[in-house]
């Protein structure tokens, strides 16, 4: 019977209707997650506070600096390569989706976008922006 | 007939919401009963036998433990952060099965860019990941949550490239598609034709899942449970369920689009409606080699991790575009 609810097919409705859907279950999961943590918070007991019973766990030492300070730039390089490969991707998609009637064309001009892109990764990794230290 | 009632849209789709919750909250369940099992009769121990038959009762014994645990916090923590990240972590592992197909023309919404949907949903995962480390002001949390950050980014790189084959030889974005296209037999799944891919999408899936070896954002040995050191009862049990349902979705996604999704492995095994059944042992084997790959491979260092996703996955799935898109131009009979 599950199965013949799911096998009800969604072609019929429009495509609005579709990410109305989406919306709509995306709102579904984050109220059922927040109702079970509501309710965890009725269920669990809560015993006295105190100041050392509220500090960070590092595993039996006091905490002596705050974790929210700079971090090194190695972090930041990696999230610009991503940005670049993913704009990559965001464009090779629709290309892959028509590749079939393009044909020779197509294959030529993705050549060239990807070997501009391929240099660019090993120009990155000629300078050591891929290395880890 | 009351079934055609529930086949009319709202509550056609209510109920699809209903058996998409109860799925996720179960496969969660199940999972961790499965790798405590799994990793029991690997190390040669019985694992958890004690409640219920054959100790199958245990994850409802979590379950109700967690739910009765004091939730702490700690008193620097950015509160509505710290509380908000299970939820953005929950998310990805509850949203991308609404579009995957479990048996013939069994999918909640046919998005025809399901692709392009899984991966954007799926990154919402790694914001989750920040927000739990960054919120709970550690120093442990924060170490995981940027080391998370890094990893996922990265490897979100190669498993976006890896999909280009499947989307280049089935010419759609939408996973109904694909697996049809994969019709007639294992031979014409795409982990054939596309295995250097297939191999980098499994790889980039293991990290995504942050499963070992690629759990350096938990690191217990070392970091003592990285981004989710903080977190106390259901907060931290709300966690783990994302973890593991999105474990079972990345399988999910890697049968769909390599293995051939619902599709059998010879025709004459084709059990019309009931083809979930091969969807649900292919998704639970893609599970069971995780949990065995968990006790086999020890943890990649961070910069091992870097090089492995850079210098290795991202230059394989250029080349191999390459290929198949120059294979498919000479041999357009067979691809």
């Amino acid at each position: 019977m599950v199965l013949a609810i799911l096998q009800g097919g969604s072609q019929e409705i429009g495509y609005g209707a579709l990410y109305l859907y989406v919306g709509l279950f995306l709102l579904i999961v984050v109220g059922f997650v927040a109702t079970t943590l509501a309710i965890a918070r009725l269920i669990a007991p809560s015993r006295q506070s105190s100041k050392m019973k509220r500090m960070n766990y590092e595993t039996g030492e006091m905490t002596v600096t705050d974790p929210w300070r700079p971090f090194p730039v190695r972090y930041y390089v990696f999230a610009l390569l991503f940005l670049i490969f993913d704009v990559e991707a965001a464009f090779l998609y629709p290309w892959a989706v028509v590749y079939r009637d393009l044909g020779l064309y197509g294959f030529v001009e993705m050549v060239i976008f990807v070997l501009i892109l391929g240099i660019g990764l090993a120009y990155a990794w000629k300078k050591g922006a891929l290395k880890w230290v | 007939m009351s079934l055609d009632i529930l086949n009319q849209e709202p509550f056609r789709f209510l109920l699809s919401v209903g058996v998409i919750l109860f799925l996720v909250l179960n496969l969660a369940a199940v999972f961790t009963m499965a790798e405590r099992k799994v990793s029991a009769y690997i190390q040669l121990r019985y694992g958890p036998n004690r409640v219920g038959p054959r100790g199958l009762l245990q994850p409802a014994a979590d379950v109700f433990k967690l739910f009765t645990k004091e939730n702490l916090s700690p008193g620097r923590a950015d509160i509505w952060i710290f509380l908000a990240a299970p939820i953005a972590m929950f998310i990805p592992a509850a949203l991308v099965w609404l579009v995957v197909p479990f048996a013939p023309n069994a999918v909640v919404a046919d998005l025809n860019v399901a692709i392009v949907f899984f991966i954007a949903v799926t990154s919402i995962g790694a914001l989750g990941l920040i927000m739990a480390g960054y919120g709970s002001r550690s120093s442990f949390s924060l170490l995981g949550a940027l080391r998370g950050a890094a990893q996922m980014i990265s490897y979100e790189v190669p498993l976006i490239l890896s999909l280009l084959g499947v989307i280049m030889l089935s010419g759609s974005l939408s996973l109904v598609d694909v697996v049809e296209a994969q019709s007639g037999g294992f031979w014409h799944w795409y982990f054939l034709p596309q295995l250097p891919m297939f191999v980098v999408f499994y790889i980039s899936g293991l990290a995504e899942a942050r499963r070992v070896p690629f759990d350096l954002p938990e690191g217990e040995s070392e970091i003592v449970g990285g981004f989710m050191v903080e977190y106390s009862g259901m907060t931290w049990g709300l966690i783990q369920a994302a973890e593991f349902a999105s474990m079972g979705l990345i399988s999910a996604i890697t049968v769909t689009l390599f293995l051939g999704g619902w599709q059998p492995p010879f025709e004459f095994l084709d059990l019309g409606n009931f083809n979930w059944i091969w969807f649900g042992l292919k998704t639970a084997l893609l599970v069971f080699t995780f949990q065995w790959i968990r006790w086999s491979v020890p943890r990649l260092r961070m910069d091992q991790l870097m090089d492995l996703g850079w210098k290795v996955l991202v230059p394989v799935c250029l080349v191999w575009l390459f290929v198949t898109a120059g294979l498919m131009l000479l041999l357009p009979s067979v691809f």
